[in-house]
């Protein structure tokens, strides 16, 4: 038998342990499946309740979901959505993350934005569509706007304390092996801040689709909130609360899909470090040393 | 023969107070210095000037290798990375192909005592005296003609301590490096330096130095108890190492 080449070696260890990963998320999922089967039995016992005109059955909507999920213009409306809201995330994400980096190694640059970031949390969101739809008129430009400026101070707020926070000492070592500032912020700044920056980035991806929906019913610019303003007018209840579920739906499958494989891929050094227990692929035992 | 590091009048100040003044001091290829002190008499704050990461107030370093390697009091080591990435950050930073890197550190992990399953390990996976083997060997993955040490085993227990110190000379008598050994522990110095150098206790200049008798790694348990019992007890180059209470300094 040929040996393996070290190379591919290390290639299958890496993808093992990958695979090993992806399987853990996958198994964790289930907990959060018993999570949305109680809000669906809370759900079924408010619609026993107040009645289907009121609440219709989470069956039921379940069914509407499906039978508008079948048909090619639904899928256009949630892409339409879908992409003005993560077009503004986008958006956010580069302009928060690099104005809260500078800002993080700027101490004196983070004391003058936080009261400007207080004024723009203060100010509702409906109070920016208000602007935009008057500046940019009802469309895309509107409903891009609004879920950026929503995104934005969370996320520039976790960049720079997460540069703000990092280990002082780290900087020092790299220092005196050489690092250029360049090398200190790749190697080190840009690693501290992804700590942070990972719960804001799924926080503002929520809010980006919640105010995607918000703008769009609003300004009357489409999409799901569009959608959603047609069931109102028809008083369709049951279509009302399937555009909401594959709202919900859209931004649970975001979030799994991109964000947490990311983020795992990044925090694989956290299993390590956790209390219980080192949760890693066995490794050989060690021969004793002299 | 032209010195791995100078040192030439080099001040310091922290808000104001004056920590260090005067300070001249050479290390010659290959040669390891003890810089001893009692506490608080800005030996730790030499070292990161010796090592670029401030810059003095007053006087200059020379460094004519361009580069030099630091031992820290806690292992610094990077959260994120294995024990194999943080050995290799020094050839990351100067530019080594990563195709070359790892064998490089595989045999600085050799040097050190450090098993290959050790290196897929992270920093929270290793005990604290295999981090501290890890930051040496990353002290040592470039060669780098001059290591900074600054207090690198106060921490570990007595065992795992003379286990370092003598890793350390082994290194130094292999790898020929220039290194500023900084401690407080006249025992340790007497161990592992070709030299021993003390600071005034106020910062502000040289005591003087002294060479223990022999070469380091050659020094048995005696000659070294018999060096540490007559400079502590006779010699007044030693007559304030440990008698000095840090917070009573202006």
């Amino acid at each position: 038998m040929t040996a393996t080449p070290p190379a591919l070696n290390a290639l299958l260890r890496a993808a093992g342990l990958r695979l090993s990963r992806i399987g853990r998320s996958l198994w964790g999922g289930w907990a959060g499946l018993a999570g949305l089967a109680l809000i669906a039995a809370l759900w079924q016992a408010g619609h026993e309740h107040y009645g289907a005109f009121i609440l219709p059955a989470p069956l039921e909507t379940a069914r509407t979901a499906l039978r508008l999920l079948g048909t090619p213009a639904s899928w256009q409306i949630i892409a339409e959505t879908l992409l003005r809201a993560g077009a503004g995330f986008c958006g956010a994400v580069c302009l928060g993350v690099s104005a809260g980096i500078a800002a993080g190694y700027s101490p004196a640059t983070l004391r003058l934005a936080r009261p400007v970031l207080t004024v723009i949390t203060g100010v509702p969101p409906i109070a920016w569509l208000v602007l935009a739809m008057l500046w940019l008129g009802p469309g895309d430009g509107t409903v891009l706007l609004t879920v950026l400026i929503a995104a934005l101070p969370v996320i520039f707020v976790a960049a720079a304390e997460g540069i703000g926070t990092r280990d002082r000492g780290l900087d020092a070592m790299a220092t005196a092996f050489g690092a250029t500032a360049l090398h200190r912020l790749w190697l080190l700044g840009l690693r501290h801040c992804l700590i942070p920056l990972f719960p804001a980035l799924t926080l503002a991806l929520g809010g980006a689709v919640k105010v995607a929906v918000m703008a769009e019913l609003l300004s009357n610019a489409g999409g799901i909130g569009g959608a959603l303003a047609l069931s109102r007018a028809a008083l369709d209840v049951p279509a009302a609360l399937a555009w909401v579920v594959i709202a919900v739906a859209s931004l649970i499958t975001l979030e799994y899909a991109v964000l947490r494989p990311l983020q795992a891929e990044t925090e694989v050094w956290r299993d390590a470090a956790r209390p219980w227990g080192v949760r890693r692929a066995a490794l050989p035992p060690a021969p004793s040393r002299p | 023969m032209a010195a791995a590091l100078t040192l030439t009048g080099i001040g310091h100040a922290f808000l104001g107070r004056t920590i260090l003044d005067g300070i001249s001091l050479t290390v010659n290829p290959g040669e390891v210095v003890a810089l001893a002190g009692p506490s608080g008499c800005g030996k730790s704050t030499l070292a990161h000037i010796a090592a670029g990461v401030l810059a003095p107030l007053r006087g200059h370093r020379d460094l004519p290798g361009g580069r030099c390697g630091m031992v820290f009091q806690d292992p610094r080591l990077l959260p994120w990375a294995t024990a194999a990435d943080n050995i290799a950050l020094p050839l990351r930073l100067s530019g080594v192909p990563r195709r070359d890197r790892r064998s490089r550190v595989e045999a600085v992990a050799r040097q050190v005592a450090l098993l290959p399953e050790d290196l897929d390990r992270y920093p929270a996976e290793l005990s604290g005296g295999m981090r501290q083997r890890t930051a040496i060997a990353r002290a040592l993955a470039d060669g780098p003609p001059v290591i900074l040490f600054d207090e690198p085993f106060t921490a570990l227990d007595p065992a795992l301590k003379r286990r370092m110190q003598d890793l350390v000379t082994d290194a130094a008598a292999t790898a020929r490096f220039a290194a500023l050994f900084i401690t407080h522990d006249l025992q340790e110095a007497a161990r592992i330096a070709h030299r021993i150098v003390v600071m005034n206790p106020d910062g502000r200049g040289l005591t003087g130095e002294c060479r223990p008798p022999g070469q380091p790694g050659q020094r048995d348990d005696g000659a070294v108890f018999a060096f540490v019992r007559a400079a502590l007890s006779s010699s007044p180059l030693f007559a304030h190492l440990n008698d000095l209470d840090e917070r009573r300094l202006p």
